[in-house]
């Protein structure tokens, strides 16, 4: 066996430390943006630009081309619901697969609480799906997969309002 | 009850949702925002709840993507709200407006701290959150002891101890020098024996983090990883809320596979064998099943276990089964699957026992190069270029050439670059190189940077058996109707170069290349006017006898050009006209150009050094594994420019026909200057900028300043005062020498006591140049030994003559320099004690019938083991006055002083690393500076000059200086009377033999004009 590079190292020695999933964005099909969450700070101007490249590229694509999409130094694993869009920017080494049924989780997520979520139910409820998210991913890495262990702190503050 | 009952928020998001266009939102926004800083500006009147409210709109509003600058100070303070709904608001809002370093986020610092180490489970879930997703220095200096201890603690639930998890690898990440995490170990292999899903999800990530930094101290977590896995894949106690779809948490299973792949290795035996039970058990395990979530999450685990059985170099018998999956899947057309079969089969390919199983499915791998999906082209495409060897080459590179007329744009250049690395790395032979290079002009002239066309120069001119095959297709392209201007320049070359070796075939006469190349001339830009202006001189040679009527239409273009406003264009047309009615003469000038010395290819260095993904990366290093690049001392690599530098080079690729001309004239007969001489005024200028370009170009060497250049020395040596200067150091021995100094030894030897870099001397066939590094009492130097000419110079010797205080040594120098090759030979300086006496560099070479033998005086005088140093007042006059007089403090009145303003005295000084202080005399007359002296003996020593000047009388001066060691205060006070008064040349070589030495003329004109300051003061 080729021991030459040391086995296929990932990142043996490599000092990098990755973050896994640097952004979550939900877009509806018109391009609006309708939920952003970063896990690395940018600059306002970089998030526009960004989402506007993102979307360019990504809502261009139709049901028969992959779910991946190699954009600047990293890949957007997005998936489509009715009108909503589900991108995710990720490092390039992430496991695309599990990303991609990470959104259908948070969509499953979604649907538990809102009863088949729509784009309205995002708009109009948006602190809730940021609880959401914030119990599901922190600092770019999943922290949380249980439905109702994600649901769990929202009940509560439904219970208290 | 929309947003939690909300009601102006919901109003504002359906305004929002109702306007027509982007302009009506923006006045909607700014009205809000204008309504939102209103109530902000009398805080204490609002409410938690409206303040809540608004704070919510300004999150919307940043979605939005307008910028909110204001109000975060409220999202800040709602973190200490006492109630959970409005903190909660307060911690998310903060977190997605605020980054770490914002200084409002000091001022929750307690509050936060509060609540991570309160007894409310829900605070402290929120800070954690918040200080896991921005948390910065600050937060880790103060609460990473708090979070390290949640995360271990056993009173603690595990839905506070996941988010510690996560919170400390931030803190962790971010500032590794402060969260301590020796002795984690242990702790980290407990947490592994968590039951819990959720803590081991989160744990796993800080694990991979961890790991990542120092495997080693963590091999106790390995065995726990894989019984994480083996509880994973039997489905032993998994509670129903963690599986998907039938399938124990995928995220938990790849993570864990993930983290093992951060050990190098797993020696166990035992463990090692259970993991591959269970890696077998999911590569056999994995069907293709109609639910497509089910299929996604299982196949995410599968190819996660693909990786790991790759890194972990399993039994061949595995890899083929892994190869043989991979085969499979891209195949398929699910586009998921064959993008990431695809994508693991170019990491595949780091494994070399498989590649020839790879190979066989190339075909279909080449089917995806034309999928309509680009992610899957993208894939395609980096897989056969990782794949690509001598054997299939041919194939793999005519696809890419074929898709490349198809490609879109974003594609093209990739593919390009892509394309001529691998033509040029397993050409089958040279002609297919030249086929395909030109091919990718043809039909992707745009995306073909200089490098690629210039490599095919080079190849074409080594190699006498591709000339006349390279010159045909370039004859042929002509003959299309719009081709690209790249394509004009290479054939323009190729066909002034080698024309003349398809004379006999139809439509390639001197007359009808000409005119077919003429034809693109009113539609090119100048660089490439320039080539053809070469081409044509070059045709004109070659059209023997010469046809009178080309001649003159020739003629008429250099005339036309020679009063172009583009000095480049000029100077070709001024300089071939010439040359054009010398006759024979003409023949040895525009000969064809000599073979290039090899060199590491540009364009494959740029693709190691650019910055791909790492499937890419992966491939092209293997690909420079496999292929060893040849690197010695002669291979001149491509760097970056240091500062001011002309980037010359990319062009010193190619020596342009017009620089070699001037070169080869040279060289060929050095003699022959008094009867051309006007000839040699005009070209001389710029073949030793450019040889030294292309000889030294990656070095910050500047060439001399075009004045220096003067023919008249070598044509007539000796006959006035200007060439005794300029042979001065060269001993008398040397007259003998046939072979005279391009500019003036001298000047370039003062020149270089100020400066680092440069060139220490220069005759027609060898130039010297010299790059020099000081540290403290230490030198690095560099000699540049580089060979102009196109025959070798032989019997090289370079024989170092040091003063008694320079150790000095260097490196082998090799007896012979191939043609047009550069040598470097480092020379490593070490000064034991104080002196001005100067190292002598003996150097001697054959060319031909001439021995040339000069003795050269190196630049590592005194003044580069000076380091400039600022001193303060306070610093400056009790060291001045702890050193009282002689021998540490030396007095001297010195006349005969070369007048210089003060100013200009002053940047002398600087100039020689003597740091001037202003201020600190009184007087403005007066100069103080301060150095620090490095050698072994001394060690560092501060100097101290005081300077008295008249400004009645400028030539005298009153000089003192101190410094520790009487040796270094008499030296350094002789060095700035040295500087000071004008003496051309100093008398202190060791081997002074110069006859004629012109110390007695101190004031003269030619004198003074070899020492920088003097010529600044002459032209005062």
């Amino acid at each position: 066996m080729n021991k030459v590079l040391g086995g296929f190292g990932r990142g043996v020695g490599r000092g990098i430390i990755r973050m896994g999933i640097r952004f979550v964005l939900m877009v509806n099909k018109q391009g609006q943006t309708r939920l952003a969450q970063y896990y690395e700070y940018l600059t306002l101007d970089e998030r526009r630009a960004l989402e506007g490249e993102i979307v360019r590229k990504c809502l261009a694509r139709n049901e028969q081309q992959c779910s991946f999409v190699e954009h600047r130094n990293y890949k957007i694993v997005y998936r489509r619901y009715a009108s909503l869009f589900f991108l995710v920017g990720v490092d390039n080494d992430e496991n695309e697969l599990a990303i991609l049924e990470f959104i259908h989780l948070l969509v499953e997520t979604m649907d538990r609480h809102f009863g088949n979520v729509c784009e309205l139910d995002i708009m109009f409820h948006l602190e809730k799906a940021h609880f959401m998210l914030e119990e599901m991913v922190m600092n770019g890495c999943i922290v949380e997969t249980s439905k109702s262990n994600i649901l769990t702190p929202i009940q509560l503050m439904d219970k208290t309002s | 009850m929309a947003m939690s009952g909300m009601r102006g928020l919901s109003v504002f998001i359906s305004d929002i949702r109702n306007c027509q266009n982007k302009e009506q939102e923006r006045l909607r926004v700014d009205k809000e925002l204008g309504n939102i800083r209103t109530r902000f500006k009398n805080e204490k009147a609002l409410t938690p709840y409206e303040k809540k409210k608004y704070v919510w709109k300004m999150l919307y509003i940043y979605m939005l993507g307008y910028d909110v600058d204001f109000g975060h100070m409220e999202a800040v303070s709602l973190i200490s709200a006492p109630k959970y709904p409005e903190k909660q608001v307060g911690y998310i809002v903060t977190s997605s407006l605020l980054n770490e370093n914002h200084d409002f986020l000091r001022l929750a610092i307690n509050t936060v701290r509060n609540d991570i180490i309160g007894r409310n489970e829900t605070f402290q879930c929120l800070a954690l959150t918040m200080v896991g997703n921005i948390g910065g220095r600050e937060f880790a200096e103060s609460l990473a002891p708090d979070v390290q201890k949640l995360l271990i603690s056993s009173s603690c639930r595990p839905l506070v101890r996941k988010k510690a998890a996560l919170c400390l690898l931030r803190l962790y990440r971010k500032n590794p020098d402060v969260v301590n995490v020796d002795g984690w170990a242990d702790r980290m292999a407990q947490l592994l024996d968590e039951r819990d899903l959720g803590v081991l999800t989160s744990s796993m990530s800080l694990l991979v983090a961890l790991v990542s930094n120092n495997h080693e101290a963590y091999w106790s977590c390995l065995p726990k990883c894989i019984k994480i896995l083996e509880r994973l894949a039997r489905s032993q106690d998994i509670p129903q809320e963690y599986t998907y779809y039938g399938i124990p948490s995928p995220w938990l299973q790849v993570k864990t596979m993930r983290a093992l792949q951060y050990f190098p290795t797993i020696e166990d035996p035992n463990a090692r064998r259970s993991l591959f039970e269970v890696l077998q058990r999911i590569l056999m395990g994995t069907d293709v099943v109609k639910n497509v979530n089910k299929n996604n999450a299982s196949h995410a685990v599968l190819f996660e276990a693909l990786a790991l059985v790759m890194h972990l170099d399993a039994e061949k018998e595995m890899m083929s089964q892994c190869v043989a999956l991979l085969g499979k899947f891209i195949a398929v057309r699910e586009p998921n699957i064959r993008y990431l079969g695809l994508e693991n089969m170019t990491r595949m390919l780091m494994v070399t026992d498989v590649q020839d199983i790879i190979k066989r499915h190339q075909a279909q791998i080449i089917t995806s190069l034309k999928d309509p999906d680009i992610s899957i082209r993208r894939r395609a495409l980096d897989l056969l270029y990782g794949m690509c060897d001598v054997s299939n080459a041919k194939d793999i590179v005519e696809e890419l050439l074929q898709y490349l007329s198809t490609a879109e744009f974003a594609m093209r250049e990739e593919l390009s670059l892509k394309a001529a690395i691998l033509a040029e790395k397993f050409a089958p032979d040279l002609s297919w190189y030249v086929d395909v290079i030109l091919q990718l002009i043809d039909k992707a002239g745009d995306f073909v940077s200089d490098d690629i066309w210039f490599r095919v120069v080079q190849f074409v001119t080594n190699n006498e058996d591709l000339q006349p095959y390279a010159a045909a297709k370039a004859r042929e392209y002509l003959d299309k109707p719009a081709i690209h201007e790249t394509m004009v320049k290479v054939s323009a070359y190729i066909l002034g170069e080698f024309g003349h070796l398809l004379a006999r075939r139809p439509g390639c006469s001197p007359k009808e290349l000409f005119s077919i190349i003429h034809e693109k001339l009113p539609t090119v830009s100048t660089s490439t006017i320039s080539i053809l202006l070469s081409t044509y001189a070059k045709i004109l040679m070659h059209s023997q006898p010469p046809d009178p009527e080309l001649q003159n239409q020739i003629w008429a273009i250099f005339k036309k050009y020679e009063s172009s406003i583009e000095v480049e264009i000029q100077q070709r047309a001024v300089e071939y006209f010439e040359l054009s009615r010398k006759g024979a003469a003409l023949m040895d000038i525009l000969a064809e150009m000599p073979k290039f010395p090899e060199r590491q290819s540009a364009l494959i260095k740029k693709a190691e050094d650019t910055e791909v993904d790492t499937a890419e990366q992966s491939a092209i290093k293997l690909r420079a594994q496999q292929q060893s690049q040849t690197s010695n001392a002669l291979v001149v690599t491509e760097q970056s420019h240091a500062n001011g530098t002309p980037s010359v080079g990319q062009l010193s690729l190619v020596k342009m026909p017009s620089m070699s001309s001037h070169v080869d004239g040279n060289s060929a007969d050095p003699r022959l200057s008094p009867e051309n001489g006007t000839l040699t005024v005009v070209d001389s200028q710029p073949s030793s900028a450019d040889l030294l370009g292309d000889l030294l170009g990656p070095l910050a060497i500047e060439g001399p300043p075009s004045i220096n250049v003067h023919p008249q020395p070598s044509s007539n040596p000796g006959s006035d005062g200007t060439v005794v200067e300029a042979t001065a150091i060269v001993p008398v021995g040397e007259q003998a020498n046939s072979v005279q100094p391009i500019g003036n030894i001298a000047e370039r030897f003062h020149a270089l006591c100020v400066k680092d870099s440069g060139v220490l001397y220069e005759d027609p066939y060898i130039q010297i140049g010299i790059k020099a590094e000081w540290r403290g009492h230490q030198g690095h130097l560099v000699l540049f030994l580089g060979n102009k000419n196109t025959s070798p110079l032989v019997s090289v010797q370079a024989l170092i003559l040091p003063p008694m205080h320079l150790k000095m040594e260097l490196s082998l120098v090799p007896d012979t320099i191939p043609p047009r090759a550069q040598v470097q030979c480092p020379l490593e300086v070490i000064n034991l004690h104080p002196s001005r006496d100067v190292a002598v560099l003996d150097f001697s070479y054959k060319f031909g019938n001439d021995m040339v033998d000069v003795k050269l005086r190196l630049p590592a005088v005194l003044n580069k083991f000076l380091q400039p140093i600022s001193v303060s007042a306070e610093e400056f006059f009790p060291q001045w006055r702890s050193l009282p007089g002689p021998p540490l403090k030396l007095q001297e009145v010195v006349r005969g002083v070369r007048p210089l303003p003060l100013l200009e005295m002053a940047n002398l000084f600087n100039s020689y690393h003597l740091l001037v202080c202003p201020g600190l005399d009184p007087n403005p007359n007066n100069l103080v500076a301060s150095t620090t002296f490095f050698s072994e003996s001394t060690r560092a020593m501060l100097c101290l000059i005081r300077i008295e000047t008249d400004p009645a009388d400028r030539t005298q001066l009153r000089m003192t200086i101190a410094s520790g060691d009487p040796t270094l205060t008499f030296e350094l006070k002789e060095f700035v009377k040295e500087q000071l008064v004008s003496i051309p040349t100093t008398t202190r070589i060791p081997i002074q033999q110069t006859p004629t030495s012109p110390v007695a003329q101190p004031t003269s004109a030619p004198a003074a004009l070899t020492d920088p300051g003097a010529m600044l003061a002459a032209l005062l």
